[in-house]
């Protein structure tokens, strides 16, 4: 059994709480469950910003392993090797070859007087197999305007959106756009010394840089305007299979010499470092202002405790009178301390868990670079719990104590 | 059994210093009703206090049970209040937020008796006073007198060696006070001892003794008239 004092502690507790005032509770513990949200929610939508983007960029454009040109190479060598070593991986469950070459690309040249500012715009065009590129990334589903590419399409180009001023958030200087081109304009292709006239057959439209500064044409009339025709490729994004840790299948083809002739990253390593720092950044600030509203509730607590003891000082004096020990008091209290953070958590779990997180995974923070969802790792936040719980004990017991400890016939009496 | 040798008080206000008690000797035997009377300002509740532990004086000696009152650490005078003694206060002085039964059943638990145990126990004492029928009432739920029966009997409810009383009924009318007197005396017929503080020569008379003081010291001791 527990110890008397910590039974006659609850026993004083739970009937402190019965008869309380329904206002005063509801109001501590709306405070508890707004320093919940504040402690979760915050550092949460920080972080999820981010974390839309790093997802975004992991479905869209690396997938789970991607592998990459050397940097003093023009594309990955030995290439069709590669891609037969990866694809018999029995943890791959996809991957797509991609043929990557800086370009120029030139609208409007049709009416274009020899005065007038050339319409054009720099990108990479890649080329791809539709169907292997839209089963690993699935970025079909990200056509905005017309259609994605078909196997077969000729002379058709899909342009990503940063490429044409309509879409363009806002005017970037530097960033030369293509005006005035929808679905149906005719443009140029320069690549190198060659130029074609393709069509455009769609516009994608991505939060993800490395597709909405992209132009995507079919693989095989793409070969014939850069000249390759030995196969080698310039990335190949692999999609390894559900459950499977793609450090694993990177480790894989290491293993077997891939890392000689091209980079070979999972989606982690091919972050940006700035994304790291970002991440890191935000879960600093989010540390920051969690503490700020662990401290405001630690002093609500710390003030309500202290106001109930002040008033109630001549029974506390009255309760030590007639031999009820201290300890047992200051635990009273300590329950009370308890019973508000760990209902104002419950009701925050409830909030973040059953309304927030799936509220914001059907309708994310539309910001420009990604596509934010709240991010509360179920341990994290069991931490912060536990965190808002200890703090609470502790705002709750120094009041107490300091008013249980004065003079006992004092207390009884109201002399200081 | 409680014996006061030399008995003195005076509270320090910074430089000012009042001498409230200034030598009491008082013998108060096992089963004997002591009222200890005077004019306002005597030292009545003073000297309660200081008999009853719950503060300590300035000089002189204060003997319970054979034992020193000054040679006992706080938490013995805790536990020493708790099984020796009941209070009864002139306000009442009973938790709001419980229930008649468990006001008086908290010092029972306090003193490890199981739950049920110290529930029928507290039944008991109420029935004992009267008000074994408003067992679940809160204090605001009660009348004055209902409540200062309660809080007799959670003073009495454990069996204490000595019961203290601080002008019990200075806050009833004439047919409380009344019933309060008439508890006091069943509970002295039975054994119990008791030291009370009272304004009223009418209670006073009740008791086996009476004890005046003035000026901080006994003037008088009208013993079994
Ligand atoms: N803490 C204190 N500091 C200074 N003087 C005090 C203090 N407590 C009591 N006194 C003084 O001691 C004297 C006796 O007080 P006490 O309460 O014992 O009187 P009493 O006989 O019980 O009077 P009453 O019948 O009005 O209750 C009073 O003059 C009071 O002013
Ligand atoms: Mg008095």
């Amino acid at each position: 059994m527990f110890p008397l004092n910590i039974r006659i502690g609850f026993f004083l507790a739970v009937r402190a709480l019965r008869r309380a005032s329904l206002w005063t509770t509801g109001l501590i513990i709306f405070v508890m469950v707004l320093t919940f949200l504040n402690l979760v929610v915050i550092s949460g939508i920080l972080v999820g910003l981010l974390q839309g983007a790093v997802d975004a960029v992991r479905t869209e454009y690396t997938s789970d392993v991607i592998v990459s040109t050397l940097s003093d190479k023009s594309y990955i060598e030995n290439s069709p090797n590669i891609i037969a070593i990866a694809a018999s991986l029995p943890d791959v469950e996809g991957l797509t070859a991609r043929y990557a070459e800086a370009s120029r690309l030139e609208a409007g040249y049709q009416t274009r007087k020899a005065s007038d500012k050339p319409n054009i715009a720099n990108a990479y065009v890649i080329g791809i197999d539709p169907r292997e590129e839209d089963a690993v990334t699935g970025i079909a589903a990200d056509i905005i305007e017309g259609e994605f590419l078909a196997p077969g399409d000729y002379d058709k180009i899909v342009l990503g959106n940063y490429l044409l001023d309509q879409y363009i958030p806002i005017d970037t200087p530097g960033l030369a756009t293509l005006d005035n081109v929808g679905v149906g304009s005719k443009i140029r292709v320069h690549v190198g010394d060659v130029t074609r006239e393709v069509t455009v057959k769609g516009i994608l439209k991505s939060k993800v840089d490395e597709i909405a500064l992209r132009a995507f044409m079919v693989d095989s009339q793409f070969r014939s305007i850069i000249g390759r025709n030995d196969g080698n490729v310039d990335e190949i994004a692999i999609k390894v299979e559900e459950g499977v840790d793609p450090r694993d299948v990177r480790d894989a083809l290491l293993l077997r010499g891939v890392g000689e002739e091209a980079k070979v990253q999972t989606f982690e390593d091919a972050q940006p470092q700035a994304f790291k720092d970002i991440i890191a950044t935000f879960n600093m600030l989010g540390a920051m202002f969690s503490s700020i509203g662990l401290v405001v509730a630690s002093i609500t607590i710390f003030i309500v405790i202290f106001v109930n003891a002040l008033t109630r000082r001549k029974f506390i004096g009255i309760l030590k009178g007639i031999g009820i020990n201290g300890r047992a008091i200051e635990i009273s209290y300590v329950f009370q301390s308890i019973f508000y953070a760990v209902i104002g958590s419950a009701v925050g779990l409830a909030l973040v868990y059953g309304f927030l997180v799936p509220y914001f995974v059907a309708n994310p923070i539309d910001f420009p670079f990604s596509d934010g969802i709240l991010v509360a790792p179920l341990e994290q936040t069991f931490f912060r719990v536990g965190l808002l719980v200890t703090s609470t004990i502790i705002a709750g017991y120094i009041p107490a104590w300091m008013i249980i400890r004065k003079n006992t016939l004092d207390s009884i009496l109201g002399r200081n | 059994m409680i014996e006061v040798r030399n008995l003195k008080k005076t509270f320090v206000n910074g430089e000012i210093e009042t001498p409230v008690l200034k030598g009491i000797d008082l013998k108060v035997a096992d089963g004997e009703f002591i009222a200890i009377m005077g004019r306002s300002g005597a030292g009545k509740s003073t000297l309660l206090y200081q008999m009853s532990l719950l503060d300590e004086p300035t000089a002189g000696e204060i003997l319970v049970d054979e034992r020193y009152a000054h040679s006992m650490s706080e938490s013995e005078k805790v536990q020493f209040r708790l099984s020796e003694f009941g209070y009864v206060f002139q306000d009442y002085a009973l938790l709001p937020e419980l229930t008649a039964l468990e006001n008086v059943a908290l010092p029972l638990l306090m003193k490890g008796l199981g739950k049920m145990l110290s529930y029928h126990q507290a039944r008991a004492a109420l029935e004992k006073v009267g008000v074994g029928h408003r067992p679940n009432n809160l204090p605001s739920q009660l009348s004055g007198g209902e409540q200062q029966r309660v809080s007799i009997a959670r003073a009495i409810a454990h069996n204490p060696k000595i019961l203290f009383a601080d002008e019990p009924t200075a806050n009833l009318d004439n047919e409380s006070s009344h019933a309060v007197l008439e508890i006091f005396r069943e509970l002295h017929r039975k054994g119990q001892t008791i030291i009370m503080v009272t304004h009223e020569e009418e209670f006073a008379t009740e008791a086996g003794k009476i004890v005046r003081i003035d000026d901080g010291r006994i003037v008088s001791v009208e013993a079994d008239r």
